[in-house]
């Protein structure tokens, strides 16, 4: 369950053996007196994609803000690719994990934001040379010939040497689903990346998306509103509602026959 | 600490009495010279914006210390002016204190919204009536902090009449340090002694600024302790007077 | 008004010494005050409350405190601790120190500015602690502080002259010196004073200029 680290043709190179990659093991989280995950159980296995849908407020974000680390759980447990990501084994008791275990167990996880979250003081190339050669120790010219691969992915070959902000928003968050594959993460989480997009911009990242989800066999984890992106991509679909899953199957059961009313509710309400 | 006798202590708390009347006479006076140059360079007639902008520069430009300089020694043989030591340090201090509170004077009434003064115009008030009526009592409020930055300063400032030989704090400390040859007791209480002065002037200022808050129906934010007057940017309003005051260093 | 001309050219080749003096005492306490600064910001976002506390502490009582008493202090108690420095170190640590705290909540002010989308992308990438603050954070965060941080040494130009009071000759002291040589008071002074606006009133143009150009 090591992160590949040498430089491989394929973009993602995930261990995809169906076996369980994520778990949440009785996850509570609160913010003030307000409960967002309750007691929350699921699991992920290694190559499917997931996707998170729900109304909002329902803890959709705060599941993938858990497993990247930039929030901490206030009861249970989480545990990515067996290892525990918030906790520590120590002579067979839990105890929170130092700095330095968190950092080792997050490096097979990536994200990209709903805002996108360049580093605008970078050129797009720096932004995805960045994590690998300070993080994973690679070379430059590695990096550079791998975030090249990558902006071939995405289409931005050609943009390698603007700034963030010479971009539009559609290419922006393209960079940043560079960035995040340039550290061949198992896990690619994924928190709304089209909400603060124009309409017309959605669609070309949403293509680079599919084309990554049909093409590797990478692990996402998805929050989304963009119900037919879902249905597109999805092998599973999880209802969120006040901070517990009420339902779950695959995307065709959930979008055509769900068995809860919420659910059904919920689908009317945005399809 | 044994070895600062009564005597001595006494030295020390004249020293305190002196601080505190010059740090409130300076203030009178920069406030007096605040409001005079600070409005006197939003006035509409070009000249008198240059002659009060002229003030603000060459006040704002030289040093505290050099212009205290000046008026006890250049003042008396060039001119023939000799002032008593302790109001020659008040010219000096509420010289050069006033041109930074003219900026913080300037950029309140500046940041007025003109459809006030509009109001103020179609009422027919007189400028000096809209002024005094409409634009200052709004505007004051948000000079209240950047004040209390100032007075803060003009405290720290104080310190230097004592190179005059006003018999300041700092001046006492220097007593006490030649009559018991031991500098790091005597300098660490009247370091202390500067810091109490300073809490308390904040915290009175916190009262101003609460009463004129109320004054125009805002609730008083919350802030707690000498450090909260350091945040929202105001801490630069000093030094960036050159620029516009309450503005933070990077928004 | 007794104006020696013959006293202005008998003090000048001693100004000039004096302004290098100020310069060079401005310049070093400016680097400190940049350096410390910087040092002081970064601790007050420690996770640990044993580094934020007493770096607040310290910071607050050193900033509301005179820097006058405070160069005494150096100059008299560090040779009492077995520390003895020059007058110019001694002076130039205290106007950096005093400095160091101005310029620490002008570097907090900027890496507040920092959207907490920055730091949360750098967590999702894994970078080192290190690598966060000296790539990220702060290349974006001193962008916009560069005119506050300069006017803040404009502020210090104006307070050098505090130093001679510690035996550095720069421009006062070498007017006050000329003046117990000479006698002549009012043409080192009157220069002085003057050599201050004309440095001090085009550097704040400039940073005025600045501004406008670095803060969006």
């Amino acid at each position: 369950m090591s992160a590949d680290s040498s430089p491989s043709k394929e973009t993602v190179n995930p261990a995809v053996d169906g076996s369980e990659l994520i778990r949440f093991d009785k996850v509570t989280k609160r913010f003030g007196g307000n409960t967002v995950l309750d007691s929350l159980d699921f699991t992920v296995s290694s190559g499917k994609h997931v996707t998170l849908i729900g109304p909002s407020g329902s803890g959709k974000t705060t599941i993938l803000r858990l497993l990247m680390t930039l929030i901490k759980p206030d009861e249970g447990t989480i545990k990515v690719g067996g290892e525990y990501l918030t906790h520590e084994d120590r002579g067979g008791s839990l105890v929170p994990a130092g700095e330095k275990h968190v950092r080792e167990v997050r490096k097979h996880i990536g994200m990209v934001f709903q805002q996108f979250n360049l580093f605008p003081n970078m050129k797009v190339m720096r932004n995805i040379t960045e994590a690998p050669m300070h993080v994973l120790g690679l070379s430059r010219d590695e990096a550079e010939e791998r975030a090249r691969e990558l902006l071939d992915l995405v289409d931005l070959t050609e943009h390698a040497d603007k700034y963030p902000t010479q971009l539009s928003g559609g290419q922006q968050q393209r960079v940043a689903i560079a960035r995040a594959l340039a550290m061949r993460p198992q896990v690619l989480l994924l928190d709304e990346v089209t909400s603060a997009l124009d309409p017309e911009l959605v669609a070309g990242v949403l293509d680079v998306l599919r084309d990554i989800a049909h093409s590797t066999d990478i692990t996402m984890l998805c929050v989304t509103h963009e119900m037919n992106f879902a249905r597109d991509i999805s092998d599973d679909v999880l209802m969120f509602d006040a901070g517990r899953v009420i339902e779950s199957g695959s995307p065709e059961k959930i979008f055509s026959e769900p068995d809860h009313e919420r659910t059904r509710q919920f689908l009317s309400a945005v399809l | 600490m044994s070895e600062i006798s009564w005597g001595l202590w006494k030295l020390l708390l004249n020293g305190i009495w002196i601080t505190v009347q010059l740090t409130v006479y300076s203030a009178a006076l920069a406030a007096v010279v605040a409001f005079a140059i600070g409005l006197a360079r939003t006035h509409r007639l070009w000249i008198v914006r240059f002659v009060s902008g002229a003030y603000f520069e060459i006040f704002r430009g030289t040093s505290a210390l050099i212009l205290m300089f000046w008026i006890f020694f250049v003042l008396p043989i060039g001119f023939g002016w000799q002032l008593v030591p302790m109001w020659a340090a008040v010219l000096a201090l509420g010289l050069s204190y006033g041109a930074y509170g003219s900026e913080i004077v300037r950029g309140a009434v500046k940041a007025v919204a003109p459809a006030q003064r509009e109001a103020g115009i179609a009422l027919s008030f007189s400028p000096a009536q809209q002024l005094r009526k409409i634009i200052l009592p709004q505007a004051w409020p948000g000079m209240v902090p950047p004040f209390n930055n100032l007075l803060i300063e003009m405290l720290k400032g104080s310190a230097l009449v004592s190179i005059m030989g006003v018999g300041d704090i700092t001046f006492g400390a220097s007593l006490v340090r030649n009559a018991t040859g031991q500098s790091a007791p005597v300098y660490t209480i009247i370091l202390v002694m500067y810091f109490v002065l300073a809490f308390v002037l904040t915290r009175g200022m916190r009262v101003v600024e609460r009463h004129a808050k109320a004054g125009v129906g805002q609730a008083p934010q919350k802030r707690e302790g000498l450090r909260a007057r350091m945040n929202g940017g105001q801490v630069n309003d000093f030094a960036r007077s050159g620029a516009t005051p309450g503005g933070g260093a990077a928004q | 008004m007794k104006w020696d001309w013959n006293a202005v050219s008998d003090f000048m080749p001693m100004f000039w010494h004096g302004l290098l003096v100020t310069l060079e005492a401005l310049a070093l306490g400016a680097v400190l005050a940049f350096v410390l600064g910087l040092v002081w910001a970064m601790m007050q976002r420690s996770e640990h409350a044993a580094v934020r506390w007493p770096v607040m502490a310290v910071t607050e009582f050193v900033r509301n405190t005179p820097l006058l008493v405070q160069l005494f202090f150096l100059f008299y108690v560090l040779p009492e601790w077995g520390l003895t420095l020059s007058a110019l170190t001694t002076g130039v640590i205290g106007l950096g120190l005093h400095y160091s705290t101005y310029t620490a909540e002008v570097y907090r002010a900027g890496i507040d500015g920092v959207p907490v989308g920055q730091w949360e992308a750098a967590t999702a990438l894994s970078l080192p602690r290190a690598r966060t603050w000296f790539a990220v954070i702060l290349p974006q965060a001193i962008r916009r502080v560069v005119p506050a941080l300069g006017n803040y040494v404009v502020a210090m130009l104006k307070d050098t002259p505090m130093i001679f009071v510690i035996g550095v000759l720069e421009m006062l002291g070498e007017a006050r010196q000329y003046s117990a040589q000479t006698f002549h008071t009012v043409e080192p002074i009157t220069i002085v004073g003057i050599a201050f606006i004309v440095i001090s009133y085009p550097a704040s143009l400039l940073l005025r200029v600045l501004e406008r150009r670095l803060v969006r």
